[in-house]
């Protein structure tokens, strides 16, 4: 089911606003921000923290954002995106966008405390975190949203390691327990749903936050062409999901009804290759619980993906 | 149409034909991503029924739209398969790419 | 019609700070810079000052806010100081780099540990080297005339480099002065809006804050230096300018008093500077040939007017509330190298005092000159001193 806020694919600007960037190929992140861009038009003001993105778009002279865009320091997304909606609230500015595009590590390490002083303030910007579960600009170091069980540089798998051994951080919850008036869990994967929460936080009179799933075949170990199925079987699986936080309250926007077996979202990637069969139930075991709270809590209102 | 493109770029000989301070033109660009690829896709424009899965998909923008189907910007193609991996019609084939083509 | 008002340094500050019409303030609260941003959020509210104030969750934000305003067209205040400057310390590199003409107050306070919230100048000359234009206020008036050059100066399109206005911790953001308030309409004809052909443009969209590769690099950071070198003229010009409008003169980078003649000379920077200039009084009455160089500015550093100090037989001693430990302080590092550069022959002390808020009396600057008075004859001993230390110091 579509909404008022529902864009068709051929209804995309044909511009390009991130283009000729040096990222991986089959890079999730970049695809992320290419498409959020188109959403959000030529009157945006992007911020890119320390991170892939900013890395592989700004290097001199090659500049492969076609609208206005910044670096800011790891830990200032947030920060730089509330002085530059404060500096263009108060030139008078119309009829603009204010957005940051930043890591996992960026938003749920580093710049978590700057996300939550805008939040708190409730400035009119577009926070999107581009989720590749781990410190991947710097060669694939554990963050606080890599998942359980996977391996990392700094979480390898060895005699006594089994990977990482802390759960995903919940972003999505944390944001939204501040009462932010739009926040929403997205995938590179579901691409309409990607366009329409995007152009929702657009819309969105103080700040959103959109948390897009954003596989990255260089440090999840997979070929790059599988990005977009990676993220669907994410989802199949109950691993990600879609939803949606507006008005205090949660929706689910998809329920996947039985999941596919972890093993198939697991075993397309390296970085899981050394879990055995206890791990995974453990993972089962999280997955379930967290579902369980999900389908009692949270509204479902399927939607078209 | 908005797109950074490649320009013609002059490596500045003085510090007065640098710009002042990290601040350039948006969509500067002096490199193009070819050398990026081992894998090349090619379109069968007659298999293609013109779902923009591929344009819609592609990390780099470099399927754009020609008329009701699509065209690939071969300079920016970094030939990660995802469009290939994609297409519902099977429309478009990976192929090994030239060895030395890039020199 | 301008006017005279009662006020601390920090609300003289503010008093600046209104007069400059920033567009966006950003501040976190330390003590003891908090009544600049009380007394601005004060403004805002009763609508005498039309910014925009962000409430950040910390001074790292900040500044970082102060960048996006920036980088956007926004002139931007804010203040700081002690841990919140030191925690802020890559947003102050990176505001330098980013050449965006922000304008802060730094309340001069120590850094812990052990914790103080008293006065000495660690925090800010341990940031030296940020690429910051660093400039300390004396008193109120000082303060509140010093607001308004900084975003001249700052916003020169020759420096484009941000600007941070010390003020001792207490001993000025504190003690009540009266200070003249100049006319607002006098103050906009002095101070062009803020224009800068380098940032974010919706009709002209720019990529800032790139990655350099070390193709390029360092000519960036050349640039940087360049920038901050012309800043020395263009304090000189502004200085003069502000002058003729207010009748105001501070005398650029440095302000001498009594110098000419000096049998010893004492460099110091800050508040201090004003019981060295009474002390420097009640010698010369006793007939002993006391100057002063109060440092204005230490970046850019007054390379030329420490040197015009050097003369033949005459002792100079630097007074500064700060150490790089293990070596000595970073005012004297600087002093003496551009007084040996000049050839200066004669001692060179450093007096290391106020730390974490140590008063320094009349009595001690005295006897800091007399060690100055005397230094030509014992040539032979520790150049660094600690003025007032309570204790012996072991192995002395």
């Amino acid at each position: 089911m579509g909404d008022e806020y529902s864009i068709k694919i051929r209804d995309l600007t044909d511009d390009e606003y991130f283009f000729g960037h040096k990222a991986c190929g089959g890079c999730g992140g970049s695809l992320a921000v290419r498409l959020s861009l188109k959403v959000l038009g030529p009157r945006t003001f992007a911020v890119l923290p320390a991170g892939c993105m900013s890395a592989v778009g700004f290097i001199f002279p090659q500049m492969a954002f076609a609208i206005n865009a910044m670096i800011s320091t790891f830990p200032g997304t947030a920060s730089m995106l509330s002085g530059i909606a404060a500096g263009a609230k108060a030139l008078g500015l119309r009829d603009y966008a204010v957005v940051g595009f930043a890591g996992d590590g960026g938003t749920a390490d580093i710049g978590l405390q700057a996300l939550s002083g805008a939040i708190d303030r409730n400035d009119r910007i577009i926070y999107i975190c581009y989720d590749n579960e781990a410190y991947m600009n710097t060669g694939i170091q554990k963050s606080s949203l890599t998942p359980l069980g996977a391996r990392t540089t700094t979480t390898p798998a060895g005699s006594k390691g089994t990977g990482s051994r802390t759960t995903k951080k919940n972003m999505f919850e944390i944001v939204a327990a501040h009462g932010i008036p739009y926040a929403a869990t997205a995938s590179v994967g579901f691409i309409p749903d990607l366009l329409r929460k995007v152009n929702k936080a657009k819309q969105t009179a103080g700040t959103s936050y959109i948390h897009v799933f954003a596989p990255c075949p260089t440090g999840w170990e997979y070929e790059p062409s599988a990005s977009l199925q990676i993220s669907r079987l994410a989802v199949a699986s109950g691993l990600w999901y879609l939803a949606e936080y507006e008005n205090d309250g949660f929706s689910l926007n998809h329920d996947p009804g039985e999941f596919i077996p972890l093993r198939d979202y697991l075993s397309a990637q390296g970085r899981f290759k050394h879990l055995g069969e206890e791990e995974i139930r453990i993972i089962e075991r999280n997955r379930d619980e967290k579902w369980k709270k999900i389908r009692r809590d949270w509204k479902h209102e399927e939607r078209t993906l | 149409m908005i797109k950074p493109k490649i320009q013609r770029y002059k490596q500045p000989r003085t510090i007065s034909e640098y710009p002042v301070g990290p601040s350039f033109q948006a969509g500067h660009l002096v490199f193009t991503n070819s050398n990026y690829r081992t894998f090349k896709p090619i379109i069968d424009i007659t298999l293609c029924v013109g779902c923009l899965a591929c344009y819609a998909t592609c990390p780099d923008g470099a399927l754009f739209r020609r008329g009701k189907k699509v065209s690939i910007d071969y300079d920016f193609c970094k030939g990660c398969g995802i469009c290939a991996s994609e297409c519902k019609a099977k429309a478009i084939a990976m192929k090994k790419e030239e060895p030395g083509r890039n020199e | 019609m301008s006017k005279k008002l009662f006020l601390s340094g920090n609300e003289a500050i503010a008093f600046g700070a209104k007069l400059s019409r920033p567009h966006v303030i950003a501040a976190y609260p330390i003590t003891p810079q908090t009544v600049v941003v009380e007394k601005l959020a004060e403004m805002v509210s009763s609508g005498s000052l039309n910014a925009h104030y962000l409430h950040v969750e910390s001074e790292h934000s900040a500044l970082s806010a102060m960048m996006g305003a920036s980088a956007i067209g926004a002139r931007t205040f804010t203040a700081t100081s002690s841990q919140g400057l030191v925690y802020m310390a890559e947003c102050l590199h990176y505001a330098s780099g980013g050449r965006f003409p922000i304008v802060m107050m730094n309340a001069n306070r120590s850094l812990a540990l052990p914790w103080s919230i008293y006065g000495d100048q660690r925090d800010s000359l341990s940031l030296l080297d940020s690429g910051w234009i660093q400039v300390y206020a004396e008193d109120a008036q000082e303060s509140l005339d010093l607001v308004i050059q900084a975003y001249r100066i700052a916003e020169d399109i020759r420096v484009l480099t941000p600007v941070m206005i010390n003020l001792d911790g207490f001993a000025l953001t504190h003690t009540y002065e009266p200070v003249i308030i100049p006319d607002q309409e006098e103050v906009d004809a002095f101070l062009p809006p803020y224009a800068n052909p380098n940032i974010m443009d919706l009709q002209h969209p720019r990529n800032l804050g790139f990655s350099s590769t070390p193709k390029d690099n360092m000519e960036f950071k050349y640039q940087q230096h360049a920038a901050v070198l012309c800043a020395k003229d263009v304090i000189s010009d502004v200085d003069a300018a502000y002058g003729k409008r207010f009748g105001r003169r501070y005398g650029g980078l440095v302000s001498n008093y009594r110098t000419e003649d000096a049998e010893c000379v004492l460099v110091t920077l800050g508040s201090v500077a004003g019981t060295v200039r009474a002390v420097v009084d009640e010698m010369r009455k006793e007939g002993k040939a006391a100057g002063l160089c109060r440092l204005r500015y230490m970046r850019p550093f007054p390379e030329a007017e420490i040197a015009a100090l050097s003369a033949t037989n005459r002792a100079i001693g630097v007074l500064e509330k700060d150490i790089s430990f293990g070596y000595e302080g970073a005012v004297y590092t600087n002093v003496n190298s551009a007084l040996l550069k000049a050839g200066h022959a004669s001692p060179v002390l450093n007096f290391i005092g106020g730390l974490g808020g140590r008063s320094i009396t009349r009595e001690d600057i005295r006897s800091i000159f007399e060690d100055l008075l005397a230094a030509e004859r014992q040539r032979a001993i520790d150049p660094v001193r600690f003025v007032n230390l309570g204790v012996a110091a072991h192995g002395r």
